[in-house]
């Protein structure tokens, strides 16, 4: 793919917008199974936050896992590049706008995928200064000794973050509008592939609704039970 | 009824353009709503003023000529018909109308209310037609073609191509008309052998026009006067995608 995204069909942007950000759902799923051992309250063989701090430190180190971490990198970046590019052509393709604007029956999601997506976009910056790169050079976690052998404490610095109300709303605000872009983004993404049959796209409706609920809710409740000390 | 007009004025393509305010008094409410534009009109040739242009022609809801953007909506306030169909007791005694032309890119205005829609001819000229030798007269059931397929190959080719869905879209996409062209093709024996270079001609005319890409709103859905579906852009997709994977060469123009 020598030529530059700019001059490509406009066809074949939706096609690598598309791929992109399914693929980007399938690793919010892969994210919110790890987020949600943290919540996994001691046991006879476990302490508190031990599976979660060995998940993220397998996330961390496993080959395979930092193959498809230089992926993920890219597939976030394709997805905002092309979301840009096409947003800003569409902005173009009608220099004057209308006195009264359009509000035909139609997704109100759908009109706001370039705002929902920026606010998710400042989310992730946060996001990756908070955690990940803590996380990836092992800085603001203290150690935590399983069996012998050093680990750092991944959780105690999510549960230290999550004590600040403010945080917590704000990260709670952030994945509402990663629900609002979700509802929208999944079906959207196979009528652009070109996958929309009578009989099976009311299916993938519902699946983008369920993912749109499960995703932020499934994000959500950990700041939620960690700042009201329900686990 | 009474009403209140809004009505872009435009001299000509080169002119700048503004609203005017027109009252108009006395409308039957079986006035059609182009009627009614042309009592304005009347009035304003009366009164030595310029008559505002707008496009009409069959007013019988077939050509597609008509194209108003009023309040807000390409072919006013009805679903799955065109602006000659609109009437009057559809609005409110003293509501205030605002008339607008189609805005997009590829739709320049031409004077007052009227767009050229060139833009459209020049993506059907792209590949929006078979080739084919004339002759005697075929069997018309030579070649056998399922009903279901027919029936959606008619739907999509009952696009008249009044430029509602490019007007509703926030983009100025053009994709449902052309995925409508495509479609009517590509769903019959006739149009298939020619079916993946025309599908990547149209769209790269379509992008060259500078028509805005599809966001999946599907307000072009909702406005157009003939229902015609997104299911044909999402056909489309699938053709161009077919065409660009399993095409021999890629066509850009």
């Amino acid at each position: 793919m020598a030529k530059s995204g700019i001059y490509q069909s406009s066809l074949t942007k939706k096609y690598v917008i598309a791929l992109a950000g399914l693929f980007l759902i399938s690793f919010l799923f892969v994210h919110l199974g790890i987020n949600l051992t943290v919540l996994i309250p001691e046991s006879q063989d476990t302490e508190a936050k031990e599976i979660f701090n060995k998940a993220a430190r397998f996330m961390m180190l496993n080959p395979v896992i930092k193959v498809f971490e230089i992926v993920l990198f890219a597939g976030f970046i394709i997805h905002i590049i092309y979301g840009l590019i096409l947003q800003i052509h569409n902005w173009m393709s009608r220099p004057k706008r209308y006195k009264v604007e359009g509000w035909s029956h139609t997704s109100p999601f759908s009109k706001f995928m370039i705002h929902t997506g920026m606010i998710i976009f400042i989310f992730l910056i946060i996001h990756l200064v908070d955690f990940y790169f803590k996380a990836k050079f092992f800085e603001g976690a203290e150690s935590v000794w399983y069996d012998g052998e050093e680990y750092h404490d991944l959780g105690a610095l999510i549960i230290q973050k999550f004590q600040n109300l403010g945080f917590v709303i704000f990260y709670i605000a952030s994945f509402l509008f990663l629900g609002f872009h979700l509802h929208h983004a999944f079906q959207s993404a196979f009528q652009s592939l070109g996958l929309n049959h009578p009989k099976y796209f009311p299916f993938l409706k519902a699946l983008s609704l369920i993912t749109s609920i499960i995703i932020p809710v499934g994000f959500t409740i950990i700041p939620v039970f960690i700042y009201f000390q329900i686990v | 009824m009474n009403f209140t007009l809004k009505i872009w004025r435009q001299k000509d393509a080169k002119s700048k353009g503004k609203f005017e305010k027109y009252s108009i008094s006395d409308i039957s409410p079986d006035c059609s709503f182009l009627e009614m534009l042309d009592i304005l009109n009347e009035q304003l040739v009366a009164r030595g003023e310029e008559p505002v242009a707008f496009d009409h022609d069959c007013r019988e809801g077939i050509c597609g000529t008509c194209s108003l953007y009023i309040n807000g909506r390409p072919h006013g306030p009805d679903d799955a018909i065109t602006t000659c169909q609109v009437h009057m007791r559809r609005f409110k005694d003293g509501d205030t109308i605002v008339i607008e032309p189609w805005r997009a890119k590829p739709f320049s205005v031409i004077k007052d209310l009227i767009v050229n829609r060139n833009a459209f001819d020049k993506i059907i000229q792209a590949g929006g037609f078979i080739s084919v030798d004339t002759g005697g007269i075929p069997d018309a059931n030579a070649i056998p073609i399922r009903k279901e397929k027919a029936d959606q190959s008619m739907d999509a080719a009952s696009c008249i191509g009044c430029g509602a869905c490019v007007a509703a879209c926030k983009n100025a996409s053009a994709m449902l008309f052309v995925a409508a062209k495509v479609s009517q093709f590509a769903l019959l024996p006739q149009g298939r052998i020619e079916a993946k270079e025309r599908v990547q001609k149209m769209v790269a005319k379509m992008d060259e026009l500078g028509f805005g890409n599809c966001t999946n709103t599907y307000a072009c859905e909702a406005e157009c006067p003939k229902e015609i579906s997104v299911e044909h852009i999402a056909r489309m997709n699938r053709e161009f995608f077919g065409a660009k994977v399993g095409g021999r060469k890629n066509i850009k123009k």
